[in-house]
């Protein structure tokens, strides 16, 4: 049942992630990404980590992407246009963007060979895998203690990222 | 208490730029507020802290380690902070830039450098990566109206954030290897088993390689520095060119010489290759480049290699050269910079190496300044960059890497071409009428000359800050 679920939910995340930069129509997209932030959550669910299955939701799939939208409706953002080959940049035209692609799937492999390398039990034993991470009493926890600097630290991220944005967005010059 | 003792520098700075931001925000509108000056209040307190933190190893929230490396990595950090806020202050009100964002942004910048070179967290650590960068990514697109700015910034941002993700991914692995993103706890872990290492940990020393290797800008991961450092307001390119990287090379020194030390001999062929390629693209492509700032963004690649050199030679001189290098690198290429922006004006800002010609008929003083930075980052003798240079070379030989010091040596002969055709360009050609340099005001010129001053007493005298540095590197590694 468990697996067969993981499958589904693995299968949702990844073929939705892959046709979010397939699409030329920026409005499906943002709609194919929700749908892969779901496939997410039900991953998180299946981890027993519910806490974090539940904010995945709330925040990205809801609030997050709801912003998307609007910036995407507000900008009425056309389709894409094809892609052009501009001979002052040969890097970016087709041929060597392929490298690019190849070059994913090069660490697609790399990956797919460390996972099959690792053994299943290692998997279940691995350091850091327990029900400590499922309950939110326990999430607080280690918010305020192990991590207190990181999460006061992630304040000032936060307080820059808007200095910043004001800095770049507002209207006089 | 002794929490609040370790983070005490950053936390002086993240004052300073909070003071920074309300200052602006209830300034009028016309009135004329110094506040740069609020800025340089900060880091000369987070000299001070640093200084009085000096040898007492304090700890801080089990993540913030202020050994003495952290500190000298800080003092550095703040150095370059004030030079480039010395420089700033015409060249904002020149160029329009918005002057109180602008300095918060410096300030938070600097914030997140001195908390990357303390972190012992791999999660602090990549907070601070950001805290840094998104800073950084701003200030390079400030001047909205330009358009080259703006390309640059987004260039910087959209790589960056990628490489981010690169970094993330190896902090998640490491995770998966040890259970913790604690330092100590990652090093425990591999030396467990470092006779045969699992594929979990090739990846998330893989990952956060290419995460750091962006970072210092090491080819391959380097495509985005000539574009981000031609387009931003050249003050603000003295201040990334340097800052960043030292910060950088700090938590890379840091990550790699204590949580991967397990698996040195495997990762020092890696990064003996990236050095090696570092400094060939950034010398061999420098030398084809005609725009000045372009340039010292090569140099800058080409002193990346030399600095990941350091790192690959970590015996207890390679290490104490890393520091040494950063410091007299960072000295001489935020002066040059600072000059670069001094002789622009508000039309002709891009640092074309024309903008250059007959430099000493128009202003003598400014050439001569021109001409010691330069002269310092191709290593020149009575410079700093010969003793740093020679001191990473004399490094790397003694550990064995002879391949890597004649590459070294030889691209930094090569690199004296680009750095001498400015220097023939400012003395050589009598293009005097042309040039016309905007005056400018105590304060750049009082940072303009302690920056020349630091670099000849980095070259005459090293001994004190070569002492400073073996000092610092011992108490961790």
């Amino acid at each position: 049942m468990d697996l067969s679920l993981f499958y589904l939910f693995g299968a949702l995340t990844v073929a939705a992630s892959f046709f979010v930069i397939a699409q030329r129509n920026p409005m499906h997209s943002v709609i194919l990404l929700i749908a892969s932030f779901i496939g997410l959550a039900g991953l998180y669910v299946l981890l027993d980590a519910p806490f974090t299955a539940v904010t995945q939701i709330i925040v990205y799939a809801g609030a997050i992407m709801v912003l998307f939208l609007f910036v995407v409706m507000l900008l009425n953002a056309p389709r894409e246009d094809p892609p052009v080959v501009d001979p002052r940049r040969p890097l970016l035209s087709a041929g060597p963007r392929r490298i690019g692609g190849v070059l994913s799937l090069v660490f697609l492999a790399e990956i797919v060979w460390a996972f099959s390398r690792v053994p299943t039990t290692a998997m279940n034993d691995a350091p850091g895998i327990g029900d400590r991470v499922s309950s939110v009493a326990a999430i607080g926890l280690e918010i305020f203690t192990t991590h207190t600097f990181a999460f006061e630290a992630t304040s000032v991220l936060i307080l820059v990222a808007m200095v910043g944005a004001v800095v770049l967005a507002r209207k006089n010059l | 208490m002794d929490n609040l003792q370790a983070i005490m520098p950053m936390l002086i700075v993240t004052l300073a730029a909070m003071a920074t931001m309300l200052a602006e925000a209830f300034r009028r509108k016309d009135e004329r507020m110094p506040i740069g000056g609020l800025g340089v209040i900060g880091l000369v307190g987070a000299i001070a802290a640093a200084g009085l933190l000096w040898d007492r190893n304090a700890v801080g929230f089990g993540v913030i380690q202020a050994d003495n490396f952290s500190l000298f990595v800080t003092v550095v950090v703040a150095v370059i902070g004030l030079f480039t806020i010395m420089f700033s202050s015409e060249v904002v009100e020149r160029e329009g830039i918005p002057s109180g964002e602008y300095y918060t942004l410096t300030l938070f910048s600097v914030v997140g450098m001195m908390m990357m070179a303390s972190a012992t967290d791999l999660l602090v650590i990549f907070i601070a990566l950001e805290i840094m960068s998104i800073a950084v990514y701003v200030l390079t697109g400030i001047k909205r109206t330009d358009a080259a700015g703006t390309e640059a910034s987004f260039k910087y941002f959209l790589l960056g954030s990628f490489s981010s993700a690169f970094f993330l991914y190896g902090i998640a692995f490491s995770y998966a290897v040890s259970g913790s993103t604690r330092l100590d706890a990652l090093s425990t872990a591999i030396a467990q088993s470092a006779s045969a290492p699992g594929p979990m940990v090739w990846l998330a020393m893989g990952l956060l390689l290419v995460g750091f290797a962006f970072k210092v800008s090491a080819v391959p991961f380097h495509m985005w520095t000539p574009d981000a450092y031609e387009g931003a307001p050249t003050v603000v390119t003295g201040f990334m060119s340097t800052g960043v990287k030292a910060a950088a090379v700090a938590a890379f020194l840091r990550v790699f010489l204590s949580a991967f030390e397990p698996l040195r001999g495997d990762w020092t062929q890696l990064l003996t290759w990236i050095a090696m390629l570092t400094m060939v693209v950034g010398t061999v492509v420098g030398v084809a480049q005609t725009n000045v700032k372009r340039m010292l963004a090569y140099s800058s690649i080409a002193h990346a290699g030399y600095l990941l050199a350091g790192i690959i030679a970590a015996s207890a001189i390679g290490k104490s050269a890393v520091l040494f290098y950063l410091a007299s690198y960072a000295v001489a290429n935020v002066g040059a910079f600072g000059v670069i922006a001094f002789i622009a004006t508000r039309e002709r800002n891009t640092g074309e190496l024309t903008d250059f010609t007959g430099l000493w008929y128009a202003k003598p003083m400014l050439a001569v300044l021109m001409a010691v930075f330069l002269l310092s980052l191709g290593g020149f003798p009575p410079m700093a960059g010969f003793i740093a240079k020679w001191y990473i070379f004399a490094a790397a030989v003694n550990e064995g890497f002879y391949t890597l010091a004649i590459v070294g040596v030889l691209t930094s002969v090569v690199s004296v071409f680009f750095y001498l055709r400015i220097v023939v360009m400012m003395f050589m050609s009598s293009n005097k009428a042309e040039l016309e340099v905007p005056p400018f005001g105590i304060v750049g010129t009082l940072g303009l000359a302690l920056a020349a001053i630091a670099t000849f007493y980095l070259g005459i005298l090293p001994t004190r800050l070569i002492d400073l540095a073996t000092q610092s590197i011992s108490t961790i590694f």
